[in-house]
């Protein structure tokens, strides 16, 4: 394994008036030229995950653990050190682009604010298959589609030629065909230019057919880590399977079960497993386990003291 | 642990303090100014219309504590009297607009239909009028004096506490023990002067307190230009300008004691309004 | 477009309405309106009498008096006055520069010292800054524009001598010196209110998420301050300016008064105590078709800053 591009250490992330940590002890690594996502519900600290890398924190909160970007430590950087850190080496590809874009101002300012020249930005607009780029840097968010918008955002994140591209549930809003415009290009990009691609999803499917690894979140805790093909064959912890059972797949008629109960929130304090309200195997012993990762045969983790899903 | 930095503007948590200290300050300036105003024939070491040319614009000193002005009034009598008018004739003020407003805010809200259409067409004019220039108008037609001043500010008033109490009568109409006294046959005055007004009350009241600081500024305001109070009266408006000329004399007593004492007042009703309002618009 | 004419429709409506309550206040005056209008019973003679009769056409009925009034009106023929015996136009037009200068150059000073003040509070926020300034402002709109006037005259004008006391002067920088006490007396009650609306609309749109977009990438914080969170807020604090500013032509009023300046505040004052009703009403009229205008122009501007707002329109 080549060294690791971002590589975030036991980070535990805590708001005061919370009565759990928003992350608990979230462990997780991205190489350069891999894909890698981040599956869970929302809540679960995907999103709170993917922004640390950019030493962005909720308001209030105390962080402890590591965020290392290329052998740096995020966590210490301030100041002038922190804004280049964001300039530069990681970028960020928000869920609603509409949001992402100040309304009132150009497309062509928004590339220009992210540190691409007037020329650069055309010929940005042109690599994510943008249209008449000439034009469309000239007009303003409104004039344009969801899927343009989301363009413009991958053009604006790749304009200081990041090395880690962070995308925040990047096609959620969009519609299914455009969706998959979307990922490919992406996929394309990151093979362009060398890329990590963090991506976070609630769509494990999604993640299983598009990444190379995942990563499983529950309350803020990781729960599986897995290459995507053991983790589709054979789903360990039972918040995956739980997953995988409730959302439908092309082709079967096999019924849907929703996982009972919701996950916790930020208010409700547990002891044990987090997930043991909703899970089918809960034994005694589950209510009192304090969870951490378990290694599993394949290379993988999961934190389940469950028979049969770890074994070492 | 790592001290996380929390950039700017990004928090838009606003902690409501809430300023007790400030609150009880202004408090009791205000009761002190009170007490002031009531007891002025005690406290006032000269009667408030002495007038000694002999000693005209004496600065402060033993024999009168904040000096005189040009008629040789004594500055401190004139200013414990003129409290009197200055603290009544702004509750008048509001008295006069509270009756009215609330009277057409509550029929507008009840009613509905063309009679809520006239009350904010009605609104809608006045509002026309920026500032004091309604009440200038009234004053045109009817003639300078305390009494006109603080009928056409009431008037000038009555929209805004229109305009509140309707808001607040509106979802008031729609709670349910309206709907089950409607049931029970009783009549709308009815229901609204029994129970529907006295429920708003407190709010309101609060209201009041508000514009209570904006009343006293409209009035000496308008004695200033010489509508309000008049001679020999030593409301603070008309005080500040009989002593605007002595100023260029370099005796700046005789504009600046009237004129600290509405600024006094104000700032403290200012003060003491936002947490009464805060207060009592609570249930 | 056919927003524009039903808006433009309802400000000609207030505007009839208001012009209306200005002609027909005198009808409310106890006794005949001819005398009234002539100036009180102490100087009147049957010519002034019947002059007044036939300038105000008082036999015919209320609504054709009125529609002759303000077709004269519209034709600047505002009357004669009865103090001056000039035209009343002229006496307005005469001193009307003073009163524009005087709004103008309030209104320079309380955008640049009330915006100024608000975005310091805005990114200062949560902090001692934030508080001066909020406690600050509001101790400035506790004091009467009068009393501010006093005070200032008493500091800077005789006890430092830095401005004179009264006049208008002359020359741009003579103007400049005699209208900057008045300009800040009148411009002072206005700092609060236009320092919390930017202050708060700057917060509101601190808050949006592409600020935190633009923050994700690592846009300098000035830049993000100026073209994100300054730039999105114009709409609430240009409306509010151009209100506050519509208003001062009342707050001239008092200001004119208190630093002497023969302006049309003034005028009106004078004409007040002399019961000259043409001229209290020609000035009554311009100030309020002054403020309308004013404010209906900041409604048709807020688009112009809010493409969202325009695209809404469209």
């Amino acid at each position: 394994m080549t060294a690791a591009l971002l590589d975030v250490a036991d980070l535990t992330l805590r708001i005061p008036g919370a009565a759990r940590p928003l992350l608990d002890s979230v462990s997780l690594s991205v190489a350069p030229g891999e894909v890698v996502a981040l599956v869970g519900e929302s809540g679960s600290g995907k999103s709170t995950t993917a922004k640390a890398a950019l030493g962005l924190f909720p308001p209030g909160s105390t962080a402890s653990g590591s965020v290392r970007f290329d052998g740096t430590e995020v966590l210490g950087l301030t100041g002038e050190r922190l804004r280049a850190h964001r300039a530069g080496s990681v970028a960020m590809v928000h869920q609603d682009p509409r949001a992402a874009l100040n309304p009132v101002r150009r497309v062509g300012d928004f590339l220009v604010e992210r540190g691409a020249s007037r020329s650069e930005a055309v010929e940005l607009l042109a690599s994510v298959g943008l249209p008449h780029p000439e034009r469309r840097i000239r007009q303003r968010p409104h004039e344009l589609s969801g899927g343009m918008l989301q363009r413009v955002v991958i053009a604006g994140a790749l304009a200081a030629g990041p090395r880690l591209l962070l995308a925040d549930e990047a096609t959620s809003a969009l519609d299914v065909t455009t969706q998959a415009d979307i990922l490919a290009l992406l996929r394309e990009l990151r093979a362009e230019h060398g890329l990590g691609l963090l991506f976070i999803t609630h769509d494990l499917h999604l993640a299983a057919a598009y990444c190379d690894r995942v990563y499983v979140m529950y309350a803020g805790r990781v729960v599986e880590s897995r290459t995507a093909e053991a983790l589709f064959a054979a789903p360990a912890h039972p918040y995956t399977r739980g997953l995988l059972a409730c959302s439908p797949t092309l082709g079967t008629h096999a019924p849907l079960h929703p996982i009972p109960g919701r996950p916790p929130s930020l208010a409700d304090t547990h002891q044990g497993c987090p997930f043991v309200t909703r899970c089918d195997q809960a034994s005694p012993s589950c209510e009192t386990w304090q969870p951490e990762p378990l290694p599993l045969p394949d290379g993988g983790t999961a934190s389940c003291i469950k028979d049969g899903v770890t074994h070492a | 642990m790592t001290a996380i930095e929390t950039p700017a503007l990004s928090v838009p948590v606003r902690v409501r303090g809430r300023r007790p200290v400030g609150v009880l300050v202004a408090g009791t300036i205000l009761a002190l100014v009170v007490m002031a105003a009531v007891c002025a024939p005690l406290l006032a070491p000269y009667a408030p219309d002495t007038i000694d040319l002999s000693s005209s614009l004496v600065g402060t000193g033993r024999e009168h504590l904040l000096g005189t002005d040009s008629s040789g009034q004594d500055l401190l009598s004139r200013a414990l009297y003129g409290a009197r008018s200055s603290l009544i004739a702004p509750l008048a003020l509001l008295a006069v607009a509270a009756v009215l407003g609330v009277t057409l805010g509550v029929l507008a809200a009840w009613r509905g239909g063309w009679v809520d259409a006239v009350v904010s067409r009605l609104t809608d004019v006045m509002y026309a009028f920026p500032g004091l220039l309604f009440t200038v108008l009234i004053i045109a037609v009817f003639g300078a004096g305390m009494t006109t001043s603080v009928l056409a500010l009431g008037l000038a008033f009555t929209p805004t506490i229109a305009k509140y109490t309707r808001s607040l009568a509106l979802s008031e109409a729609r709670k349910p023990y309206v709907d089950a006294y409607r049931v029970q046959g009783m009549g709308g005055v009815r229901i609204c002067t029994w129970h529907v007004v006295p429920n708003l009350a407190r709010a309101i009241l609060g209201y009041l307190v508000v514009l209570f600081g904006e009343a006293l500024m409209s009035l000496a305001t308008l004695s200033y230009l010489g509508f309000g109070a008049q001679p020999p009266s030593s409301d603070w408006g008309l005080m500040v300008q009989e002593g605007q000329a002595a100023i260029v004399q370099g005796a700046m007593l005789p504009a600046l004691v009237p004129g600290t004492a509405i600024a006094l007042v104000v700032v403290c009703f200012n003060v003491v309004g936002v947490w009464a309002a805060d207060r009592l618009g609570r249930q | 477009m056919s927003l524009i004419l039903r808006r433009l429709a309802g400000v000609l409506a207030t505007l009839l309405a208001a012009s209306f309550v200005i002609f027909a206040a005198v009808y409310a005056a106890p006794g005949d309106p001819a005398v009234f209008l002539a100036g009180g019973r102490d100087k009147l003679t049957p010519e002034r009498l019947a002059q007044v009769r036939s300038e105000y056409h008082l036999d015919e009925p209320l609504f054709v008096q009125y529609g002759r009034w303000l077709w004269d009106c519209l034709h600047l023929d505002l009357g004669r006055s009865f103090k001056y015996s000039d035209q009343v136009a002229d006496l307005v037009a005469a001193r009307f520069p003073t009163t524009l200068q005087l709004v103008l150059y309030a209104t320079a000073l309380f955008v640049v010292l009330g915006v100024g003040a608000g975005i310091l509070a805005a990114v200062k926020r949560s902090t001692w800054v934030d508080s001066a300034v909020v406690g600050a402002t509001t101790l400035a709109a506790s004091v009467p524009s009068f009393v501010a006037a006093i005070a200032l005259v008493s500091f800077f004008g005789v006890r430092l001598g830095w401005f004179p006391v009264t006049g208008s002067g002359s020359g741009f920088f003579g103007t400049v010196r005699h209208l900057t006490l008045p300009a800040l007396s009148l411009a002072l009650g206005a700092l609060a209110i236009v320092s919390r609306v930017t202050r708060q609309a700057m917060a509101d749109a601190a808050a949006s998420d592409h600020v935190e977009a633009a923050r994700a990438s690592g846009v300098p914080e000035r830049d993000i301050v100026r073209r994100h969170v300054l730039r999105n807020a114009l709409g609430p604090i240009v409306t509010m300016c151009g209100l506050v500013m519509a208003g001062m032509l009342a707050g001239t009023v008092v200001v004119e008064t208190a630093f002497g300046l023969s302006g049309i505040g003034s005028l009106l004052v004078g004409a007040i105590n002399t019961h000259d009703f043409p001229v209290a009403q020609a000035v009554l009229l311009l100030m309020v078709t002054g403020y309308i205008v004013v404010t209906t122009l900041v409604d048709a501007v807020h688009p112009l800053l809010d493409p969202r707002v325009k695209g809404a329109a469209r």
